[in-house]
């Protein structure tokens, strides 16, 4: 039997519709890999009868010559976007048991661009997290190992880690994330794999639990470059349901890319060469920086002055607006209902005490507090003048430069329960991430090569708004350059 | 009467008082769909059966402005004269109840949609001494919320998110108002301005017009002071009761030595008092911040274009109009108060009777008969161009003023024209003076003594020959004729 587990999104494809295999065995394969690794907690719910389906649809639509862009393509959905009748929890207890009678944009998008759906995937609660341990369902476990002999049960990073956990195994080709601080870039980093947000209003967020919206936005995982842009230009696209969705066409990235460089300059960011990142990184780093050289482009010093108020600041605005956001968890219309004491009140205490998990608690708490009266203007309001001040930062460094290189994370991933206790520390993962989506650009992360422990690590690339093509090619060039394929072992 | 001019004053143990009054209105924006979502809006459908995705706040729902809902609010703005600001935001109003899925009211704070205006009013309709402009502070646009229901279990209460989404204009005016009057006046003009407009049906018993009554005390000529918030007041009845109470129990507090309290009070129509809802120190911490799911609303020239071209007449104009046709001020008045009797006047002129002739007829016999009836002007059995050919009738000649009164019950009983009645039933006036002669002189005959009397001096005795001769000619004859007889043969 051919092993289509270990191949790309486009190789898929392309066997497909060559007829080297049917959809079908690429759906059954998948689902046997899903079954057989529920060791890794990637899956919440597993869909094989939704795979199958789609698969026998695309093997008659390769008779009929109806293909779609996804045919015959199997994909995993993280349970924050909204699938009709099946289970969307957002990794929480206060939804269980929810099923939406409605498919998020963004999912039904892909559906109709002919994929199948493997399963829901495991993440942080609420997306609020960066190493799956604050899931309901508890913690996804990386397939990667130290090469130190030890066997310490690893996080994939989060939020998106039961994504990046199941690209990484070979539990799906591709799948859905979404990055409001780093979710989709900093687990890819963390797996070995490729991931990019998109900027922000490419794609709908109609359907997607929300978090924070204004930093919200999904966006592809998958083993290379080219499958991101294949997954992209089927997930964005404008949607009248979401005001801030932009109206404009869906560019065709995957026919526009090339690893050519040639009189690009990549602005290289002072302020991310930051104390205590281990050398690894930085020598990473620089290795990129000459990857990029060697596909034509010129490396350019630049300053991004305000890059240290980006954690805090967006320490202030995502809690601000998911303390509001997650005020519909209430028991009254649908998922976890505790009675309490007390009447309506009581109801809320207890229904909200036992659904959201600690994590969840402690932001919904920051956001009230930033938020209440006598702390709004000096929290909220002067977060939203260094948000403002940020993507002045990014404005004017476009001008010396057409793209952003740095590291995706400050650290390979880490040992589950290693940061558990120290939400500072926890927070500090997003460093290079966060600036990003606090001006709403794309980025994205591909992987460079592996540490001193065997473990990967990725390299960011930032764009102009809208410049998704732009970043696709200069992850491509890096790909190219490192040829990155190592895979984890697998022991589960 | 009161004199409407002079200043209105609570005489309490200490001394006068004055009361200072705003409001804010809430009215419910006349579209078919709500604010964020595409959901009905009809009043009075069965519970739930109008509640979309984004308005039960399912997960990953979002909102998208309604359009129509922005326009009507921006026409209403251009009505009160008030300054659109083009540029606008949504903020989030945050708190908790049961009646409100999301958590939180889509409000606007901090940039409103519209900014200052005026409403002008008469405290007396018959006094063009009573003019009063009263300040628009803000016209914000937010969403209502639904409604519970506690009668339906024993323990339990039920949730209706019907009207959950639907829009509001939240008209805040300036402390402007200094008597109940004064506010009733405002509350109705508003109300009529709505109405023109279209943008609220302002209809109070549906609630789809409430307002927030605040109420303060001074002494004439003090700074103001503290005051109280009394919710969700349903009537203009109930408005003007809420502010003579509070004034009153104000004072009391104040004359007793003690301070009035800021705080949200609840009206009790049944016991015709106002209690306390809640206290300052007790009100909620509504965490207000900018909607991250919409994005800032801005208006161009053309929309902008659009709404004013929309906008109909206004009260105000009209009257204007009225009065320079001839009619009285008061008349100008009465017959701009409601849009639908304006509309339906408008229509009677376009027929080209006498606007002075009309407005009379309107007031006294049309208002008379449709109070009689008990039904609105929309509901009147004699349409305007049946009228104007009933005033016509009686502007040539046709029929007399007291004919036409005969013939406009029987219009109102039958439904048919007046030249019909009128020629059906013989009703047309005479001008013959062979009979009208005929009838003076045997009046006269049998009458000799008065003719001597009336000779003598007793003029006001020409009185009852008129009398005598029209009840002869069974009211049909030309009372001018009659007269210009009369005098001929009395001498």
């Amino acid at each position: 039997m051919t092993e289509l587990t270990r191949r790309t999104i486009t190789e898929l494809r392309d066997g497909f519709r060559s007829g080297d295999f049917s959809a079908r065995e690429i759906a059954e394969q998948f689902n046997a890999a899903v079954a057989g690794a529920r060791a890794l907690n990637a899956y919440t719910v597993e869909t094989p009868n939704d795979a199958l389906a789609a698969a026998d649809t695309a093997d008659a639509a390769r008779v009929s010559g109806d293909l779609q862009p996804l045919s015959g393509i199997p994909l995993g959905i993280k349970d924050l976007f909204a699938t009709a009748g099946v289970d969307t929890t957002a990794g929480s207890n206060i939804l269980a048991g929810f099923k939406p009678p409605y498919e998020s944009t963004v999912s039904g998008n892909l559906r109709r661009a002919g994929a199948g759906m493997l399963g829901k995937l495991n993440m942080d609660e609420f997306a609020m997290g960066s190493s799956n341990e604050t899931s309901a369902y508890g913690p996804v476990l990386s397939p990667w190992k130290r090469n130190d002999g030890g066997n310490a049960a690893l996080t994939p990073g989060g939020s998106s880690g039961g994504s990046a956990a199941a690209v990484a195994a070979g539990l799906a080709p591709g799948v859905t994330g979404t990055d409001t601080g780093g979710s989709i870039r900093q687990p890819a980093a963390f797996t070995g794999i490729s991931g990019i947000k998109p900027t922000y209003g490419r794609c709908s967020r109609w359907g997607i639990v929300a978090f924070a919206s204004s930093l919200d936005q999904a966006g592809p995982m998958a083993r290379t470059v080219r499958d991101c842009a294949i997954l992209l230009e089927a997930m964005a696209g404008f949607d009248p349901k979401d005001s801030t969705s932009l109206d404009l066409a869906v560019p065709r990235w995957e026919a526009g890319l090339s690893s050519d460089l040639k009189g690009k300059r990549v602005g290289i960011p002072t302020e991310y060469r930051i104390k205590g990142v281990p050398d690894e990184i930085n020598a990473l780093w620089d290795q990129g920086i000459e990857w990029l050289r060697d596909a034509g482009a010129e490396p350019v010093e630049i300053s991004l002055p305000h890059t240290k108020y980006a954690l805090p600041t967006y320490y202030i605005i995502a809690p601000a607006e998911a303390s509001s956001n997650l005020a519909r968890y209430d028991g009254v219309r649908y998922g976890r209902r505790e009675a309490g004491e007390g009447g309506l009140e009581g109801m809320y205490s207890a229904t909200r005490a036992a659904g959201f998990g600690a994590e969840v608690k402690r932001r919904i708490m920051i956001g009230t507090y930033v938020l209440s009266a006598g702390f709004y203007d000096a929290y909220f309001n002067k977060a939203q003048r260094v948000r403002a001040l940020i993507k002045q930062d990014f404005r004017a460094a476009f001008e010396q430069c057409d793209l952003i290189l740095t590291p995706t994370a400050p650290s390979a991933a880490f040992g589950l329960g290693e940061k558990l206790a120290d939400p500072i520390a926890m927070y500090l993962n997003d460093v290079f991430a966060v600036p990003a989506s606090l001006a709403g650009l794309p980025a994205m992360s591909v992987p460079g090569g592996l540490d001193d422990l065997g473990l990967p690590l990725g390299l960011q690339i930032i764009g102009r708004e809208l410049d998704e093509q732009g970043v696709l090619i200069a992850g491509l060039a890096i790909e190219e350059r490192a040829g990155f394929s190592a895979r984890p072992e697998k022991w589960w | 009467m009161a004199d409407a001019t002079a200043p209105y004053r609570i005489r309490g143990e200490t001394g006068e008082w004055e009361v200072v009054i705003g409001l804010e209105v809430h009215a419910q924006v006349t579209s078919n769909a709500k604010l964020f979502s595409r959901a009905a809006t009809a009043f009075g459908a069965e519970p739930n059966t109008q509640v979309s995705l984004v308005d039960a706040a399912m997960p990953g729902m979002l909102p998208v402005p309604n359009r129509e809902c922005i326009r009507q609010a921006v026409r209403t703005g251009m009505a009160l004269a008030a300054t659109i600001n083009r540029w606008s935001r949504f903020d989030r109003k945050n708190y908790f109840y049961a009646d409100l899925p999301q958590g939180y009211q889509i409000s606007q704070l901090y940039h409103p949609l519209v900014g200052e205006g005026t409403v002008h009013v008469l405290t007396d309709e018959k006094d063009e001494g009573s003019a009063k402009a009263i300040g628009i502070e803000r016209i914000h646009v937010e969403q209502d919320a639904g409604k519970l229901m506690h009668d339906q279990h024993p323990t339990m209460s039920y949730v209706d998110l019907n009207r959950c989404g639907v829009a509001l204009m939240e008209i805040v005016s300036k402390p402007d108002m200094r008597s109940p009057a004064e506010a009733g006046a405002y509350l109705r003009k508003l109300r009529a301005i709505l109405r023109y407009v279209g943008s609220c049906d302002g209809n109070m018993e549906e609630g789809s017009m409430r307002a927030d009554v605040n109420v303060s005390v001074r002494r004439p000529g003090d700074p103001f002071g503290t005051r109280t918030e009394t919710k969700n007041v349903n009537s203009v009845r109930f408005v003007q009761a809420v502010i003579e109470h509070e004034a009153r129990r104000q004072i009391e507090v104040l004359e007793e030595g003690g301070a009035v309290l800021q705080e949200t009070r609840l009206y009790d129509p049944g016991r015709q008092e106002t209690r306390s809802l809640r206290s300052k120190e007790d009100a909620h911490d509504y965490r207000y911040f900018p909607d991250p799911d919409l994005l800032p609303l801005e208006l161009d020239d053309a929309f902008l274009a659009d709404c004013r071209a929309s906008l109909p007449e206004l009260p105000d104009a009209k009257r204007k109009r009225f009065e320079l046709m001839g009619m009285s001020a008061y008349n100008a008045s009465v017959l701009t108060a409601e849009v639908e009797t304006a509309s339906w006047f408008d229509v009677l002129l376009s027929h080209g009777v006498d606007p002075k002739q009309a407005a009379n007829w309107v007031v006294a016999e049309l208002f008379g008969a449709l109070n009689r009836l008990g039904v609105s002007i929309a509901e009147c059995p004699v349409s305007p161009a049946h009228a104007a050919e009933l005033l016509k009738l009686v502007a040539d000649g046709t029929i007399s003023g007291s004919i036409a009164k005969t013939v406009f019950e029987k219009m109102l009983e039958s439904g048919d024209p007046a030249g019909a009645i009128v020629e059906g039933e013989g009703l047309r006036q005479t001008s013959d003076t062979g009979a009208i002669d005929a009838e003076i002189e045997r009046i006269l005959g049998a009458n000799a003594d008065k003719v001597e009397q009336y000779r003598a001096g007793k003029q006001q005795l020409f009185g009852f020959f008129v009398g005598q001769t029209m009840k002869a000619m069974a009211g049909k004859a030309n009372p001018q004729v009659v007269n210009e007889r009369l005098r001929a043969k009395l001498g």
